[in-house]
């Protein structure tokens, strides 16, 4: 047996397959851990971990700090809004002030695309790459894969649709970068101002009307439309947005066959998922959240190293 | 390589036997033991074990597969870290007897990890451990067996190898010198 092959994780693109699969068998383990009525264990207990984070979340913090938890790390939290970096202090001098309290692992996200590759080269620490920009967001994609492996039994061979906004979405590109090197076969869906021109050349599927792409797909994974990152407009309303690309119960009752309906959070129903849609038994929503605390333990696990 | 032959299937089979009968002894009808084979070796003892318990004692002794890795003392000391086995243990240990059960007893951290592993189950009352080959001398922590299948001195170079097979026809141990 082997571990990772790479002592951090940036993004899917640099691993390898062997890795993901080691990285899925482990949080089998510990997705067996968290169902326990104790659902701590001590493996990290010499380890601290600084949560970095310059752009908002919740779901992915809230997931990264549980997991340091049953892992017994010792956890400290960043979050720029409350912090010096509105002083005008840079990225490096903020984490090396992090690292010069000892710090072994840093998880980090980032508005600028590369801000985690940046740091990997530059200090030292293990570094986990919790989504930067509209790159990369490795763990997401890692619980989205493992999710539909638990529902489906295997990603092999599965049709999968990413619909939405694919142009802003970290989470497209790591689930497109994870699905392929897994052996799924991968659609992007939506507006065409919201799919990037050359996307085809990931070896993806590229379609505009949502219906064929329902109809075609295992899976549908279904992105939020980012207002927060889109400077003009790429269609006229939501409104009409929802008209064309949001799910309803009507339309996947409408469909052949049962499809499996995936969502990265946080939703804005009525946009991309009708309420009736998102809490219909097609959704596996919640076994994502569940999933990633424990792809989360899996991957700080396995990149914890060794003492130095 | 040196092979040396420590058991053999028809002597372990007698050995499994006494284990049995000592166990027999201690907990009579087997109302509260619960065995727990240590994960990745010890289970297929324990599943033995359990086969011949159950039909002595005609009911079904609870047997639950316990994984230590996550509690190792030597996580982030060796390059590689451990892999995980499944962990199941269906049922709480509170207030039980539990039997833990692996192959060898060697440097006793897998045992001191397994104490650890156990807790997050419930406190049981108490804790036994069974082991079928105690190698001797080679003990890092304070940690002895309550039933002991062979005594072997060994070296800490020699390795011992044990292979059980699904029918218990062809099951050996064997001392192996590495050079």
């Amino acid at each position: 047996m082997s571990g990772l092959s790479q002592p951090h994780l940036l993004g899917i693109k640099n691993i390898t397959r062997d890795d993901i699969e080691l990285i899925f068998k482990t949080a089998d383990n510990f997705k067996e851990v968290i169902n326990r009525t104790i659902k701590k264990v001590p493996s990290l207990r010499d380890v601290t971990i600084a949560n970095v984070f310059f752009e908002n979340s919740t779901r992915t913090r809230l997931s990264f700090e549980l997991a340091q938890k049953r892992l017994s790390a010792d956890v400290v939290n960043f979050s720029a809004s409350t912090s010096s970096v509105k002083k005008g202090e840079t990225l490096l001098d903020t984490v090396n002030n992090i690292l010069a309290m000892k710090v072994d692992m840093i998880v980090i996200r980032h508005a600028s695309v590369g801000a985690p590759h940046f740091l990997a080269k530059h200090i030292k620490a293990n570094i986990i790459n919790a989504g930067d920009g509209t790159h990369e967001h490795p763990t997401q994609a890692l619980l989205d894969a493992y999710s539909i492996r638990e529902k489906l039994k295997a990603v092999k061979g599965k049709k999968v649709a990413i619909i939405g906004d694919i142009l802003h979405s970290r989470v497209a590109l790591s689930n497109i970068f994870a699905l392929k090197k897994l052996g799924a076969e991968v659609l992007v869906c939506g507006p065409p101002t919201l799919l990037p021109k050359y996307i085809g050349q990931l070896g993806v599927k590229v379609e505009w009307n949502l219906l064929k792409a329902l109809e075609w797909c295992d899976v549908a994974n279904v992105l939020r439309i980012q207002l927060e990152r889109q400077q003009i407009k790429y269609f006229p309303s939501l409104r009409e947005y929802s008209l064309y690309y949001g799910i309803t119960k009507k339309i996947l009752d409408s469909l052949k066959k049962e499809i499996v309906l995936m969502h990265p959070g946080p939703i804005n129903r009525g946009v991309e998922l009708s309420s009736d849609a998102a809490d219909s038994h097609h959704s596996i929503i919640l076994d994502q959240v569940e999933n990633g605390v424990a792809i989360r333990m899996a991957v700080m696990y396995l990149l914890a190293g060794t003492v130095s | 390589m040196q092979k040396k032959l420590i058991l053999n299937s028809d002597l372990l089979t007698i050995t499994l036997d006494r284990l049995c009968q000592e166990l027999i002894e201690n907990h009579g009808d087997f109302a509260d033991t619960i065995l727990l084979g240590l994960q990745p070796r010890g289970i297929f003892l324990a599943e033995w074990i359990q086969e011949k318990l159950t039909t002595a004692a005609k009911r079904q002794v609870p047997l639950g597969y316990l994984d230590a890795t996550f509690h190792r003392d030597d996580f982030r000391r060796r390059e590689i870290p451990a892999k995980a086995s499944e962990t199941r243990v269906p049922f709480l240990i509170e207030g039980k007897k539990v039997v833990l059960i692996d192959d060898v007893l060697y440097t006793g951290r897998t045992v001191r990890a397994a104490l650890d592993a156990m807790i997050a189950f419930g406190r049981p009352e108490k804790v036994e451990l069974l082991v079928l080959i105690d190698r001797k001398h080679t003990r890092e922590l304070p940690i002895a067996a309550d039933y002991v299948g062979k005594y072997v001195n060994t070296l800490e170079s020699q390795r011992v190898l044990v292979e059980l097979d699904a029918r218990h026809k062809h099951n050996k141990i064997w001392l192996i010198n590495k050079d």
